[in-house]
């Protein structure tokens, strides 16, 4: 019972179905539980959260992602699946953290002073939270004091920072500067995002990483947590 | 279910009313001032006992008359021709129903051309950095045999937008002659696509061996009279106002046997027609209106197309250039015309001046594409694959236009907008209005799964290079290499045994070489 509850789970992250109400890639699942259903249902049979977690929503992620990278799914497929994983993970919080269960790691993110766009933030954030990882999203318009002192406090492995203008993108320099200043810079890794940026520039300011989208910023902390290992 | 081809919501018009029916007007007067000259005897005779004035201008061997048709069985014939002009398939799902009225395009290849254009992708090695390579398209020009027309009728099977099959190549063979190059040419291109197959006829002699070979494919003469799975196009006319001997016999003959023929004329602005735009219409439609008239006095009711192949002249070498603007702009007027007879209309775009794919092709093909498409004509011969005029076919460039076509096509739909749609799209914007984030991005996947979004461009390039050619030849050989429904070897026996001149290596289940 509990293993067709998985199958059933992997099956719906991979069609994106949130909840029963949702469509879903083809209708075939039409009005039969979602995801969240779904992860309500496996605890209360007694599975396992690791097992809910590997077996269900990681694996059924695996195929969403090379469904992307085949190009058989878009951007809209990829963010229905990371939401709803982003959700059901939300839903096992607690019952990871009673198990011992370690997250993936954690992320915090915010779009620089002076830059009011979050489209881009928003999907590498949700597509974080579905590849496992606990988000912190600061908003927009993010002053650089505020983030070095989230970084400070909260102590993030990684710190994503977006900016859509090429007068906004001087701002991430800043932030990378601020947390030298403040003893910080080594204790996080600094990836950058957003129409105006580059590799190039990346490199000039010393952040760590540039991500193209929320995809390749996944594999940058999935390679930076693997060297950690 | 027929094909459904393209519905044109308000077809793109040049001409005002009021232009149409000047055009028209000036017609039916070149018809009965100056008239037309005719080579062919029958038709004088036809036409004559039916009420036309004619003179004998030369009674030598090869004689000719003028006639002047009066306008009153010009309307006559319009009245009889059909307005709905059914083409069969093999394959029923590909049926083409073609209502004067309706601006519902259909695409289809054409021409006949003499070269078949091959591609490759050699790696040339950067002098002064020996480690880059980079691989560029080679194409390699090869005389059009059959087993080129055999491959372009399996690739044009698997085109998705391409609606019926002309041939592209010309079979040149050095066992092809005039006497079976016809039975060759249908039996090539029916056994390699299910589509419906339209061509010109080389040899009256072999028409009835043609219509024979279609009748054994569908089952018989009633069958294929239901289901006509070939026609056939016939340049009766030759620019200026002359009705040639041969092809006009042609017309006669296929009229009579009541399968479809497309009537159709293609003077060149400049030379065999006046070089503005008003003088080559008035022509050419009157043109097509006296081939229009024989065949609905040969045979009343006889399903026709108008058929329009208007070209403007190049001025350094008075070649046709079907990528001119004008050429385009010709042949929307003729949809208008035609639409003003409410006949079917067969019109031409698409075809490049280059002799390879690349930027000119692609730009020439846009505007004309687009263009003409736009004006509505329900048998669009839309250029697959051909280049440098109508003399190069090339697969690669009919795989490229293909996938153009389904932009085109998309283009081309409606708007979808209604109370019902309205609605919808309301109740979204208040609720991302109330929402953080506030985005629409999870209102996408119902409409992208409806198929009402258009597609990526296929030949985009992963990285910062141009990788379309390269990319269209990988979906070239793909598409090459998928099966398709061939006769089946019951017929293809009875095909082999009661039709002669078909060449052996085209039956696929004979054991021996050179099968193609």
């Amino acid at each position: 019972m509990s293993q067709d509850t998985i199958a059933r789970l992997k099956e719906n992250v991979i069609q994106g179905r949130k909840t029963k109400d949702d469509e879903g890639v083809d209708d075939s699942l039409s009005g039969t539980p979602g995801v969240l259903e779904l992860t309500r249902l496996a605890l209360e049979e007694k599975v396992s959260p690791d097992i809910i977690v590997n077996h269900g929503l990681t694996a059924g992620m695996q195929v969403v992602g090379d469904k992307f990278a085949t190009k058989e799914y878009f951007i809209p497929d990829m963010l229905a699946s990371a939401e709803a994983v982003g959700e059901a993970t939300a839903i096992l919080k607690p019952y990871l953290e009673a198990s011992n269960s370690e997250i993936k790691g954690k992320f915090t993110i915010a779009t620089v002073k002076g830059d009011i766009h979050d489209i881009g933030k928003n999907i590498v954030a949700t597509l974080l939270r579905g590849a496992g990882y606990e988000v912190v999203d600061l908003g927009i318009n993010v002053p650089t004091e505020k983030i070095v002192q989230m970084v400070r406090e909260n102590k993030p492995d990684f710190l994503g920072l977006s900016a859509l203008l090429t007068t906004t993108m001087l701002a991430m320099g800043e932030v990378v500067r601020e947390l030298e200043a403040s003893g910080l810079r080594d204790k996080v890794k600094v990836l950058i995002g957003g129409a105006a940026v580059s590799d190039e520039y990346a490199q000039e300011i010393g952040a760590d990483a540039y991500c193209v989208d929320g995809f390749h910023a996944i594999k940058m902390v999935d390679t930076f947590q693997q060297r950690k290992l | 279910m027929p094909r459904e081809g393209i519905l044109v919501h308000n077809p793109y018009r040049r001409m005002t009313d009021e232009q149409i029916r000047q055009i028209h007007q000036a017609s039916v007067g070149i018809l009965t001032n100056p008239g037309l000259v005719s080579f062919n005897r029958e038709a004088v005779e036809i036409l004559s006992s039916s009420g036309a004035e004619v003179s004998l201008i030369a009674d030598s061997d090869n004689p000719c008359w003028t006639v002047k048709i009066p306008e009153r069985l010009v309307l006559q014939a319009l009245d009889s021709a059909p307005k709905t002009v059914k083409l069969g398939a093999r394959n029923r799902d590909n049926i083409l129903i073609m209502n004067g009225d309706e601006p519902r395009v259909f695409l289809v290849s054409g021409s006949e051309t003499n070269i078949w254009l091959d591609v490759d992708f050699p790696t040339y090695v950067k002098k002064a950095a020996p480690s880059v390579e980079v691989s560029l398209a080679e194409f390699h020009q090869q005389r059009g045999t059959v087993s080129h027309l055999c491959q372009a009728a399996r690739l044009a099977e698997h085109l998705e937008t391409l609606d019926a099959f002309i041939r592209p190549v010309n079979i040149q063979d050095k066992d092809i002659t005039i006497a079976n190059k016809d039975v060759n040419k249908f039996f090539a291109s029916l056994n390699n696509t299910t589509k419906h197959v339209m061509a010109g006829l080389t040899s009256l002699d072999q028409l009835d061996n043609v219509i024979n070979m279609a009748q054994l494919i569908v089952g018989g003469e009633e069958a294929l009279r239901d289901n006509p799975i070939i026609s056939f196009i016939t340049c009766l006319v030759k620019s200026p106002l002359q009705l040639v001997d041969d092809t006009t016999q042609t017309a006669i003959e296929i009229c009579r046997r009541g399968l479809p023929l497309v009537v159709s004329s293609s003077p060149q602005a400049g030379s065999t027609a006046p070089i503005k735009e008003d003088g080559i219409i008035v022509q050419i439609n009157a043109e097509i209106l006296a081939g229009i008239t024989l065949s609905q006095l040969v045979n009343a009711g006889s399903p026709i197309i108008y058929g329009a192949v208007p070209v403007r002249a190049r001025l350094d070498n008075l070649a046709d250039s079907y990528g001119a603007p004008e050429t385009s702009q010709y042949n929307i007027d003729c949809v208008q015309m035609a639409r003003y007879y409410r006949l079917p209309c067969y019109a031409t775009s698409g075809v490049s001046d280059t002799k390879v794919p690349g930027m000119q092709s692609a730009i020439e093909r846009l505007f004309s594409d687009t263009m003409v498409a736009l004006s509505g004509p329900q048998y669009l011969h839309c250029a697959y694959g051909l280049l440098d005029g109508n003399s190069i076919f090339c697969p690669l460039q009919a795989v490229l236009d293909d996938a153009h076509f389904q932009i085109l096509r998309y283009f081309l739909t409606p708007a979808l907008i209604n109370q019902e749609e309205l609605a919808q799209s309301v109740k979204q914007i208040t609720e991302v209005a109330g929402a953080s984030p506030r985005v629409y991005i999870r209102y996408i996947r119902s409409v992208l799964r409806r198929g009402r979004l258009s597609m990526p461009y296929p030949f985009e390039a992963e990285g910062r290079g141009d990788s379309v050619l390269a990319l269209a030849y990988q979906r070239m050989n793909r598409l090459m290499a998928e099966p398709v429904d061939h006769i089946d070897s019951v017929t293809t026996d009875r095909i082999f045994c009661q039709i002669p001149g078909i060449l052996p290596r085209l039956n696929i289940y004979w054991k021996g070489k050179g099968r193609e």
